[in-house]
């Protein structure tokens, strides 16, 4: 056994970090839960309590769960909904795509390049998502400097539309979260038993066939990690649908913002909230559950 | 699929990844007041930057933040991570592992929506947070920032040579020597990484700090992002290449720090 085991430092190793979690994350959670039952009104805040006293001091609880009637009923919330949900699994795919054979080659290749190859893909990570995000509006906007290039080749003699519509956003989505597909699928690839694939090749298979049926099998919890890693986040995305977007684009982070900062509808932005919880629950709880057997494997 | 195949597809997500940043650096010092049209060198951009004042409070504001932020970040990072290597088994593990891995995943637009709700509660209820502020963005940013500081930290501490602890006990240390003398030291690059990811990560925060800023106090991020909203100014191109530098500064020179020290 090693240090701190003393129950004085397991206690304060423990207790502390889980108590602010508790405190600021969960507790949080049962907040918003109780919010998205209450009623809009007009104040500060702006929400009325689920509990009252009545006049014969009689404890009133009342659930309203209009909020969540209006999400079922109005078309806006599902199809945000729906498109959040397509966005983030096509823009996942499309990041699969590009990252796992960065992942591959980063993986495969010598010392020397995979350390200059992994930095950079690590680096993106310290630079600012917010301004990575901006720098695209310069690119993409109809006086920009992709139209510029592609006017002057004279490939194209109109700009094209590409800032506030569905493509800024995959672009933007695939752009930001490349980085969190490739780094899981690289620790994974990288730990491959390289004897699986010489036995293989022994044995006759082709390369081809050797990778579809021994490399990408075993690689399968990267590619879950990783595209759980950008598929959750990606469903609530604020930032890039809001400044690469357009009206077509309407995605659920963005529609909570919207009820919580301009209409000043808490509730209803609570009900969202939850709403989103719930749908990412599974996804979440299947990539924990591959950590837990990650972490099994390695104890 | 072929070798050159393979490769033109890592070109293009190295090209993809950088390109943008890169094209931002380069008109940052664009005379033009189009952000798009060359005019020519300048650093009038820069200059002006400095005459910003409200830039120049949102930048303080959060550079104090982001301090605070990591610095607590990273004790409370450090605990965890001691927490899940070193005691395999205890009551609420699972829970503990679930409340550490959430917030790496969990969308800015609940985290945020849920702390101003503890935030506006706890008022009522108990008075303070009297306002929104420092205090309440520091609190936020703490709390995702320590699972991502927990996540670096753990790394290390898994690769962290137990024989070494051993030694020094049975050299007579006792168990607080043996942690600053041994563990602590062959933990410091791990800890600065840390430190410097949350550092970055509040500087970079925009949605969880809108939701539980006061009136009053105005973050980097939300300087910039109002600042676009407005249209794309050369001045932001300006500071965006400042922070990229800082950035670069500064992992130049952890990873110059840390180099010696790696075994």
């Amino acid at each position: 056994m090693s240090v701190a085991t003393g129950s004085w430092g397991r206690r304060l190793a423990i207790g502390l970090p889980y108590l602010w979690l508790t405190l600021f994350f969960l507790l949080p959670f049962l907040i918003v839960l109780k919010i998205s039952l209450s009623e809009p009104v007009l104040g500060q805040p702006p929400y009325l309590p689920l509990s009252s006293l009545a006049d014969d001091s009689t404890l009133q609880i009342r659930l309203n769960l209009g909020n969540y009637a209006l999400l079922a009923e109005d078309d806006l919330y599902l199809d945000a909904f729906i498109n959040s949900l397509r966005v983030a699994a096509i823009s996942t795919l499309i990041c699969l795509l590009i990252g796992y054979p960065m992942a591959y080659v980063i993986a495969t290749v010598r010392e020397r390049w995979r350390h200059i190859l992994l930095l950079m893909i690590i680096l993106p990570f310290w630079t600012s998502f917010l301004i990575r995000v901006y720098a695209w509006i310069g690119i993409l906007k109809p006086q920009g400097m992709l139209n510029n290039l592609l006017l002057t080749l004279g490939v194209i003699d109109q700009p094209l539309a590409i800032l506030h519509t569905q493509l800024a956003v995959y672009i933007g989505i695939v752009y930001s979260y490349l980085p969190f597909m490739v780094l899981p699928l690289y620790a994974n690839l990288a730990r491959l038993d390289k004897t699986l694939l010489e036995a293989a090749a022994d044995l006759g298979a082709r390369p081809a066939t050797a990778f579809m049926r021994i490399t990408l099998p075993l690689s399968l919890p990267g590619i879950i990690a990783g595209s759980m890693l950008v598929f959750i986040p990606a469903v609530g995305e604020f930032v890039i649908p809001d400044l690469l977007g357009g009206p077509d684009s309407l995605m659920v982070g963005k529609l909570m913002w919207t009820e919580f900062f301009a209409n000043k509808d808490w509730p209803l932005a609570s009900a969202l909230a939850i709403a989103m919880l719930v749908l990412l629950v599974v996804p979440f709880v299947a990539m924990q559950r591959l950590h837990q057997r990650f972490d099994e494997d390695a104890a | 699929m072929t070798r050159p195949a393979l490769f033109a597809i890592v070109a293009f997500g190295y090209a993809f990844l950088y390109i943008p940043v890169m094209l931002l650096v380069v008109y940052s010092f664009n005379a033009s007041k189009l952000v798009t049209v060359w005019g020519g060198f300048s650093l009038k951009w820069y200059g002006e930057l400095l005459g910003n004042e409200s830039l120049l409070n949102a930048a303080w504001l959060s550079l104090r933040i982001a301090t605070i932020n990591a610095t607590f970040a990273v004790l409370f990072g450090t605990l965890a991570a001691f927490a899940l290597n070193r005691y395999r088994r205890f009551r609420g593990r699972t829970g503990f592992e679930l409340l550490l891995t959430a917030p790496l995943v969990m969308p800015d637009v609940i985290i945020g929506l849920s702390l101003l709700l503890l935030f506006v509660s706890m008022q009522q209820l108990l008075g303070w947070p009297a306002g929104r502020g420092l205090t309440t963005i520091g609190i936020a940013h703490i709390t995702f920032s320590l699972a991502y500081a927990a996540v670096v930290i753990r790394a290390r501490i898994s690769q962290l040579d137990p024989q070494l602890e051993e030694a020094a006990m049975d050299l007579g240390a006792r168990p607080f020597t043996v942690f600053t003398r041994i563990t602590l030291p062959l933990l410091t690059p791990a800890l600065l990484s840390a430190w410097l990811l949350a550092f970055t990560l509040s500087l970079d925060d925009l949605v969880i700090a809108s939701f539980v800023s006061g009136p009053g106090s105005t973050t980097l991020p939300m300087w910039i992002y109002s600042s676009v909203r407005l249209g794309v100014t050369p001045e932001v191109n300006a500071l965006a290449t400042l922070m990229l530098a800082f950035v670069a500064i500064v992992v130049v020179l952890a990873a110059r720090l840390r180099t010696p020290g790696q075994a």
